[in-house]
């Protein structure tokens, strides 16, 4: 932003020293943030009594490290098949409702912005009314209706709940509004039908913003623990969080399959994060923007 | 052919984009939330189901243990704010100023503790708060000569315990907020600002706190909503959804204990309106300050 006008003093001895410190404040940050997972880390590769006795230190001695964590998790044996059923569980669920989240949000909101119609204020009204009630608030009403509509313990009764998602829906209106409408009509003289334009002409146009908002809601799916944990009822439908919140009792003796499994949960979404950040700080920041 | 043509004129054709929302709306929206009014005024048994008035609001009133939680998420919400707002705006401001290298490195791992979930960090943390010796926050404190405390037992330290777990999660999120409102401010401002001869600090002040007030606004009522609303890191920091003394008890806490595992949905319902109401009383109030309501008048 100010690059330009500073760069006369860029090579003084008083910017230098000042990017020494100003960068060094975010190495002492950064470090401090990223201890707990690298301690994480470091710790899965130990004996998970040992954890319970030395908690997270960071211990760097290589000749205590063992692989015997993760050679445990993927041994095949009966923690391994579990936890690898609630790895495909999450995977199965967070692909079946980014997938469906997307195209229902972006038809939704394709309506309400490429058109004017009647009910057009009110309904992007009601959008904005259900971002102000907490979650938590429906939770109980929606489990009973869960139960009556038969949805419990299936992954219908997961995903259905999320599908209308108000912040989606306002994040791809936010994006349309900048298309002009010349394109739509153009493409009716053309011949194009209403449901044609809108897959075929206006879809490719909105794509940064399924990249945003899929990763967004990719996050949100795969690390979702309340919502599920009512609508899940049996070990074998479990996702990965709900799975791995029941290895902690206070009998079991799981500490070293909770610690692999942790770390190693937390990789496909840090893979999607570093590929797509660009995407994710872009849709994050939409709403506070324009607030 | 008729009813074809019907579909695909360009009349009903933003009913048929809307359809899901209406649906999804009626269903799992205004049901729900009318289910919550009326559930609040019933005793709901496993049988059959009363209507019993105000009962639950006045039992609630007297309830020891829900003003505990009130008074904790209150608490918690009052201090995330004090910490998540200014601290992250300040690493925002340093974040956009040309002193800091690298930036794409540090904007990625300040980023990395809200990929992760809840589940996973509150396991961390708990284990780096406990009361044994190995525990970080003892190994700090022994280090200090203060010898080991048993963190998560006390009101204090559980607390502090939450708001570590809190700040660690979302400091690097809300900076996020803060750059992109920074990148907003026309850069002649500053300039101008330069020319008249102010300070680093005046500039700060004058030109980037007020034109980051949006943003300040945005970032403000989704940690006033998470504050309130906050539960599963207090269930995961505790293993479970009880904690000693109720230290780590929110409102969201006490609606789950009673509505799941006692079954008492009415008077868990009663608690949820409660909340709902304070969560919109403060949403008002933010967009009274916004200026939401003025510019419709203009």
């Amino acid at each position: 932003m100010s690059n330009n006008t500073h760069q006369n003093l860029s090579h003084t001895p008083k910017h230098i020293i000042c990017s020494i410190l100003g960068t060094g404040f975010f190495v002492v940050l950064c470090g401090i943030i990223s201890f707990p997972v690298i301690a994480g880390l470091l710790a899965s590769f130990r004996p998970g009594t040992e954890l319970i006795r030395k908690g997270l230190a960071l211990d760097l001695d290589p000749t205590t490290m063992t692989l015997a964590n993760y050679k445990y998790l993927f041994g095949g044996n009966q923690d391994s098949k579990k936890y690898f059923m609630w790895y495909k569980n999450s995977l199965l669920i967070t692909v079946l409702s980014v997938v469906l989240t997307l195209l229902i949000c972006y038809f939704v909101a394709y309506g309400l912005t490429m058109y004017n119609f009647k009910l057009q204020n009110l309904l992007f009204t009601l959008v904005i009314a259900t971002m102000m009630v907490p979650f938590e608030i429906l939770m109980l009403p929606m489990y009973k209706e869960i139960i009556a509509l038969g949805l419990i313990d299936t992954y219908v009764g997961v995903i259905i709940t999320g599908l209308c998602s108000a912040s989606t829906i306002f994040f791809f209106r936010q994006y349309m509004t900048g298309l002009p409408k010349e394109l739509l009509s153009a493409a009716r003289i053309d011949g194009a039908n209403e449901y044609y334009i809108s897959v075929k002409i206006i879809m490719p146009l909105v794509k940064p913003a399924f990249a945003s908002m899929g990763i967004l809601c990719a996050m949100g799916s795969w690390n979702a623990i309340l919502w599920p944990l009512l609508v899940l009822k049996g070990a074998e439908k479990f996702t990965l969080p709900i799975g791995l919140n029941t290895l902690l009792t206070p009998y079991g003796n799981n500490y070293d399959v909770l610690i692999a499994g942790s770390m190693f949960g937390i990789l496909p979404i840090f893979i999607i994060f570093l590929v797509f950040q660009k995407y994710i700080i872009d849709g994050m920041t939409a709403g506070a923007v324009k607030g | 052919m008729k009813g074809k043509n019907f579909l695909y004129s360009q009349k009903v054709a933003p009913y048929v984009f809307v359809m899901p929302f209406i649906a999804s709306f009626i269903v799992f929206w205004i049901y729900p939330l009318i289910t919550a009014f009326t559930m609040s005024f019933q005793d709901i048994g496993a049988i059959k189901t009363e209507w019993i008035g105000f009962d639950n609001y006045t039992k609630l009133l007297k309830d020891k243990v829900f003003m505990i939680a009130v008074a904790n998420s209150a608490k918690y919400m009052f201090y995330t704010l004090l910490l998540l707002i200014p601290f992250p705006m300040l690493f925002a401001v340093l974040m956009d100023s040309n002193i800091v290298k690298a930036k794409g490195v540090w904007k990625a791992i300040l980023y990395m503790p809200a990929l992760t979930s809840v589940v996973i960090s509150g396991t961390l943390f708990r284990l780096m708060f406990s009361e044994y010796k190995t525990g970080q926050m003892n190994v700090i404190s022994e280090a200090l000569g203060f010898g080991t405390y048993k963190w998560l037992k006390n009101g204090w330290s559980g607390m502090l315990a939450l708001l570590v777990l809190c700040c660690w999660r979302w400091t690097g999120v809300n900076m996020l907020y803060f750059i992109s409102g920074l990148k907003g401010i026309d850069a002649s401002l500053y300039e101008a600002a330069d020319i008249d001869g102010a300070s680093p600090w005046q500039k700060f002040w004058y030109v980037t706190l007020p034109l980051l007030k949006p943003t300040t606004i945005y970032v403000l009522t989704i940690s006033v909503y998470a504050g309130l609303a906050m539960f599963l890191e207090s269930y995961m920091l505790w293993a479970g959804n009880s904690s000693p003394n109720n230290i780590g008890l929110t409102i969201v806490g006490y609606l789950y204990k009673r509505g799941i595992e006692k079954n008492n949905m009415g008077y868990a319902c009663a608690v949820g309106v409660v909340l709902l109401v304070v969560a919109l009383i403060i949403n008002f109030a933010q967009l009274i300050l916004n200026g939401t309501f003025k510019k419709e008048e203009d």
